[in-house]
């Protein structure tokens, strides 16, 4: 009880809500300037995602691989590491899932599925591994380093698509037969792009919990994370720590990748630019609070901001770049707490002075 | 002087965090023109009460009169309106700016559109001149010292207006000489008629400088005493709450066989100077042994390779008599070394842990605290409950953040978690730095409890004071290499400060 | 633990503040419903008095532009501009919808289609396997792409023969050239664009064969910086004329050469402009000629069939130099001598006539 007491303090209900509301107003006052009516707009963004059960299911595809980057981002981030890379390994992920898919064309799909997941999960791990390996054994800030491979990410996923699955004329891969759908739910989101992905993301997420705190080694890696120093004078081997934490988090986005492939695109793209998956991870984990819970709550926000956009648009005729603003004011308010604590000021300070007196 | 006007009241003041009460119902009178020294230990909730007095923390109950007017202070801006200044423990300085530049930051006089450094600069160097500050407007902070940087915030404060001047542990960052040379500023603050609240638990400085002294203890009031009227002894006794003996209770040691050996230990730094340089060095059960020596000898490194932090190039390593030169860490840890370190925020604790986390920071991964890689929760806060109760480490809970205890209560922390791995070997690295005089009698008892229970005991202080009343024996560390051996009963301060310093050379394992 | 606890709070709240969100606009939803098919009310009542009863303001159309967007000064915005355009003289009523990522086609397709549109279009080659799966679950629907080919009876599929339009202005730069070198700038490699490359390249070769063409890829097609620093490579080894097939990266090139003329270099510098007359947006100081990519028409021709019920489905439009889908700018004579134009003018009817075929890949 006392616990649930804590979970409702008057103060982390009001910071978050006060923000949504500030974004929301902010993105209002954007409309009305460009003349457009911003209540029209707002329930055009929720209609779109809840309108019908196309659009929900489509809401949770859009959701499914930001919960998985922004996973990425927050477990590197909880062992003290920035992996910028989480696109870069998305990438790898999706162009193992493809090359391990393609590979095994006419073995039931039951199989392909899982066997390709893995190998995409494996090889984003792997790929964020070397970022891991440089930065224990060279110490080269993985910053820098996870920037650089996902420009080598990109030319190697578009390299292997282009000379070893290239569908002929187009530019993308062959199509892959296997399918990680949900089709039993299919029927009910009417055809959206549903996937396991989901269901393994929310996994993902507890077993983010559980590992980092209930475990042995999740105990070790949260104190690299907070003091290396320290962590290194009570014996523990930092440097495997870097390189395991970041290979955990390259799994998470290579999973997001892998899913993309199998359960949305069924095929891959030669991609022009970045997809950008691991940026917008980045701004999930930051909204999230690097928590696994935390992660799934901001990615819902984000994935419905983003997908109930169109719906501005299209029926509020909101243009594309307002929206960005708005998405962007209220992104801004969530991760800014300090400028909402600010605004409420006054009412705290009011209430403490009726306190001393 | 005992009659002027009261400046400043503090009236039943109370804050309360989540947990504990760390001012309760504390009043407090500043009369113009006096020194009026804060005592309490570390966590007593001295700086509570000034962070309320600077605006930094709301008072849950009672209320502020700065010269016989209730106010609210809401925010440091507010303090500094009324004539409020605080000189920080930490300065809050811009290094690469003038002095000028860091006096006027964020009230910056200005010429038109432009700074007018011009006649900032001329108003400080009014300030230094009227109260003896000797500060050049013009040097940049980087370039000057640490006392020189200290009277910069003071100028901070008085080019802002303020009368009442609150000094948060001046003296901690300061050598002798610059702390004489602060007394005298503080005289010269008050003899111009300025307040001056001074928080500290050195008693020396205490007797020396304040009129007054206020004792603090838990949160509460003890007394306000004269301090023509007391003595040291009634002052600590007062903050400490029982009688504190400054002089260490002892028995003659029972020394047993050799536990840790050095033998011709070389360690090269980065750019390849030799830190280490043929280190010999002998701790045996049942003893103290203290290294001396001047900061930036070799303590450091010698610590790093013994504990198997860094690598030695060449020369043996035995605990135990086990071979440990340059095994990981853990290993050497498994086999009997105990190790407080020099700094507990960078090496002895993860800040962001809990205490209970802390106290299982080199055993979290063996029966009983893991079983089959998962933690067992229960145990371990058992463990973390037992040790904070043994050990007395006063924290709200064992749910705390190691952060938010205060030093002397981390230091026990530490102490708990090294002392009841049950070490052959206790390595204490300036163990009493920073704490007050309770808290060093505490750990100076536990090193000799250790010592008694028949463990070696390798003690590494800059304190000389310590290394002469805690050692059985002492070996002073001079460019990497001990240079000479005592036994403190047989030298005195003269002795030791020539050897390390490099003049004089003596004894070896002889001494004995 | 404590520290979990905090966050798990403000994820709690924000569920909450989500579901607030929800059930305040619940009211609204009626409203959003009335206005989602309604579009630009302006135009609609201005026109209204012309088109009383006309069916041309019936008719629904629908765009969905690839990453572009509409203002990308090339083939999405020559798109928009048809619709726009037919909204003026016959009232239509149109929307768009921009894409942010290839995982946005299939919904924003799907919102047309849901939405009761009677054409809904998809720009560009990377829409084709939407539009294919939209065509596919949506057999009634009427369907219609650019620069792709999608094989079902209810979709409308628009080709260009880019490689003929290129060959035109590959023959003015290989008759322009002073210095003998040419770049070619392409934004990502595609079959579209390789149609870009392979056809100018020809052109080059079939009046100057000593004329050596530089091809480089930018990786994209919205990087102007990336643009920016290929020109200069290009022009600092020798090249004097550049053809950036490349969306928005290509307005760096002209950056760059507007940037080298006015600094006053030893040779003249031109950039070839690409799908609209851009010397209209660049200045006829830079741009030699522009390869016409009329996209407006094609849309506009496929949308007038709509409107006129006269839309079949199915067919695999390829606009070529013949059917003036693709063509060099009427502006080029400002800056192309009457010989070289001749000498186009020669080539083109030798296209149309099919004595020359231009290589497409």
């Amino acid at each position: 009880m006392s616990r649930l007491r804590r979970i409702f303090t008057l103060d982390s209900l009001i910071v978050p809500l006060v923000a949504i509301l500030l974004g929301l107003i902010v993105g209002a006052v954007v409309m009305l300037l460009g003349g457009y009516n911003p209540f029209e707009a707002y329930s055009a963004l929720i209609k779109r995602v809840v309108g019908n059960p196309y659009d929900f299911g489509e809401t949770i595809r859009q959701i499914t691989p930001l919960i998985f980057t922004g996973l990425a981002v927050a477990f590197a981030f909880r062992s003290g590491m920035f992996n910028i890379g989480a696109d870069g390994q998305v990438l790898i992920g999706m162009t193992s899932a493809t090359a391990v898919s393609l590979s095994m064309s006419g073995v039931s799909s039951s199989i392909v599925v899982p066997v390709s997941v893995i190998a995409g999960g494996v090889a984003g791990g792997l790929w964020a591994a070397i970022a891991g390996y440089l930065k224990a054994k060279r110490g080269i800030n993985e910053v820098i380093t996870t920037i650089m491979l996902n420009w080598t990410a990109l030319y190697l996923s578009n390299y292997v698509i282009r000379h070893f699955f290239l569908l002929k004329g187009q530019n993308r891969s062959e199509d892959i037969g296997a399918s990680a759908a949900l089709t039993f739910l299919s029927g009910i989101f009417n055809n959206a792009r549903v996937h396991w992905g989901i269901v393994i993301a929310l996994l993902a997420a507890l077993f983010f919990y559980v590992y980092l705190w209930k475990t042995k080694q999740g105990y070790e890696m949260r104190a690299v994370g907070f003091n290396q120093n320290a962590a290194e004078y009570a014996g523990m081997n930092v440097g495997r720590n870097v390189v395991k934490a970041m290979f955990i988090s390259g799994v998470f986005a290579g999973l997001a990748g892998a899913f993309e492939v199998l359960g949305v695109f069924h095929y891959q793209s030669v991609f022009a630019a970045s997809p950008g998956y691991g940026f917008d991870g980045i701004a999930v984990a930051l909204l999230g609070m690097n928590h696994p819970f935390g992660v799934v709550l901001a990615a819902i926000l984000y994935g419905v901001l983003t997908y109930g956009s169109a719906g501005m648009s299209f029926a509020a005729g909101v243009p594309p770049e307002l929206i960005k603003i708005i998405i962007g004011s209220i992104i801004f308010f969530i991760a800014a707490q300090g400028i909402v604590r600010f605004v409420l000021k006054p009412f705290y300070l009011k209430r403490k002075k009726e306190k001393v007196l | 002087m005992s009659t002027a006007a009261p400046v400043v009241e503090l009236k039943q003041i109370t804050k309360r965090f989540p947990g504990i009460v760390a001012n309760d119902s504390i009043s407090l009178t500043l009369r113009k023109g006096e020194i009026h020294a804060l005592l309490g230990e570390n966590g007593a909730g001295k700086s509570t009460l000034m962070n309320i007095l600077f605006g930094l923390y709301q008072p849950d109950e009672g209320s502020i009169e700065i010269d016989g007017k209730p106010v609210t202070i809401d925010n440091p801006n507010k303090a500094i309106k009324l004539g409020i200044g605080m000189v920080h423990q930490h300065f809050k300085l811009v290094q690469p700016f003038t002095v000028t530049e860091n006096i006027i930051l964020g009230m910056e006089p200005t010429k038109g559109l432009n700074i007018d450094y011009k006649s900032a600069s001329a108003e400080v160097a009014k300030l230094s001149e009227q109260y003896g500050l000797h500060v050049n407007p013009n040097s940049k902070i980087q370039d000057i010292s640490v006392g020189m940087q200290q009277r910069v915030e003071i100028m901070k404060t008085l080019f802002r207006g303020a009368d009442i001047l609150i000094f948060d542990e001046p003296t901690a960052v300061l050598t002798p000489q610059e702390i004489v040379e602060l007394m005298a500023i503080m005289r010269r603050l008050v003899a111009e008629g300025k307040s001056i609240i001074l928080i500290t638990h050195k008693l020396k400085e205490i007797m020396e400088i304040s009129d007054r002294v206020t004792i603090i203890r838990r949160g509460k009031v003890i007394d306000t005493v004269d301090t023509d009227n007391t003595n040291p002894n009634e002052l600590a006794e007062k903050m400490v709450g029982r009688g504190v003996t400054f002089k260490i209770e002892k028995d003659a040691p029972v020394i047993g066989q050799p536990v840790l050996q050095l033998n011709q230990v070389k360690m090269n730094d980065k750019q390849g100077v030799s830190v280490l340089n043929g280190l010999d060095l002998e701790v045996k059960a049942g003893e103290i042994v203290g290294i001396a020596g001047v900061d930036g000898n070799g303590q450091s490194e010698l610590i790093e390779a013994i504990t198997g932090l860094r690598k030695i190039d060449s020369g043996s390593i035995k605990l135990s008599g086990k071979e440990i030169a340059n095994l990981p860490a853990r290993k050497i840890i498994e086999s009997g070394l105990s190790h407080i370190p020099e700094d507990r925020h960078k090496h002895g604790l993860v800040l962001d842990f809990s205490i209970s986390e802390n106290m299982v920071l080199e055993t979290y991964y063996k029966s009983p605290f893991s079983k089959n890689g998962f933690l067992d929760r229960r145990v371990v806060d058992k463990n973390a409950e037992k040790l904070v109760q043994d050990f007395d480490v006063r924290t709200p809970s064992i749910e705390t953040k190691a952060r938010s205890l205060s030093g002397g209560n981390q230091q026990k922390a530490i102490i708990a978690r090294e002392i009841d791995k049950n070490p052959d070997l206790l390595i204490a690295a300036q163990p009493t730095r920073g704490l007050d005089v309770g808290a060093i009698e505490f750990v100076h008892k536990q090193l000799i409890g250790q010592r008694d229970q028949g463990k070696a005991v390798l003690l590494i202080s800059f304190e000389l004071d310590e290394i002469m009343n805690v050692s059985d024996r002492i070996a002073v560390i001079y460019e990497g290499r001990i240079v000479g051996e005592v036994l403190p009963q047989n030298t005195n301060d003269q002795e030791l400060g020539l050897m390390m310093a490099g003049f004089m050379e003596k004894g070896g394992q002889s001494d004995e | 633990m404590k520290s979990m606890n905090k966050t798990f709070k403000f994820s709690l709240v924000m569920v909450l503040a989500v579901m607030m969100i929800l059930a305040g606009c619940g009211n609204n939803k009626n409203n959003a419903a009335n206005n989602g098919g309604s579009s630009n009310k302006g135009t609609e009542a201005s026109n209204g008095g012309n088109n009383g009863g006309s069916k041309a303001s019936d008719i629904k159309v629908g765009l969905v532009t690839d990453i572009g967007g509409v203002n990308d000064k090339s083939f999405n915005e020559s798109a928009w501009e048809a619709l726009e355009a037919l909204n003026k003289e016959q009232g239509i009523q149109h929307k768009y919808l921009q894409s942010s990522s290839s995982s946005d086609y299939i919904p924003n397709l799907n919102q047309f289609v849901q939405g009761g549109y009677d054409l809904t279009w998809a720009i560009g080659f990377d829409l084709g396997d939407a539009l294919k799966q939209v065509a596919d679950a949506n057999k009634d629907v009427k369907l219609a792409i650019i620069d792709s080919v999608v094989d079902a009876p209810n979709v409308e599929s628009v080709t260009f023969a880019e490689n003929e339009g290129s060959f035109l202005v590959g023959v003015v730069a290989g008759l322009t050239t002073k210095t003998n070198k040419i770049g070619f700038i392409g934004g990502a490699e595609s079959p579209v664009i390789k149609r870009f490359e392979v056809g100018f390249k020809a052109g080059v070769e079939a009046v100057n064969p000593d004329a050596e063409v530089k091809i480089t890829y930018a990786g994209a097609y919205d990087k102007p910086d990336i643009g920016k620093s290929l020109a200069s490579q290009l022009y600092d080894n020798g090249a004097d004329i550049i053809f950036p097939a490349a969306g928005q990266t290509g307005n760096g090139v002209f950056n760059e050469a507007t940037a080298r003329n006015n600094a006053g270099g030893a040779t003249k510098l031109w950039v070839i402009g690409v799908d609209k007359d851009q010397s209209l947006e660049f200045g006829d100081e830079v741009t030699l000629t522009s390869m016409i990519k009329r996209v407006d028409v094609a849309v506009k021709n496929v949308t007038q069939q709509v409107i006129d019920g006269t839309f079949k489905g199915g067919e695999i439009t390829n606009l070529t130099l013949k059917d003036d889908g693709v063509g060099i700018a009427d502006t080029s004579s400002k800056n192309v001598s009457k010989e070289v134009l001749d000498k186009v003018e020669e080539y083109k009817q030798k296209i149309i006539n099919g004595e020359i075929t231009v290589p497409a890949e």
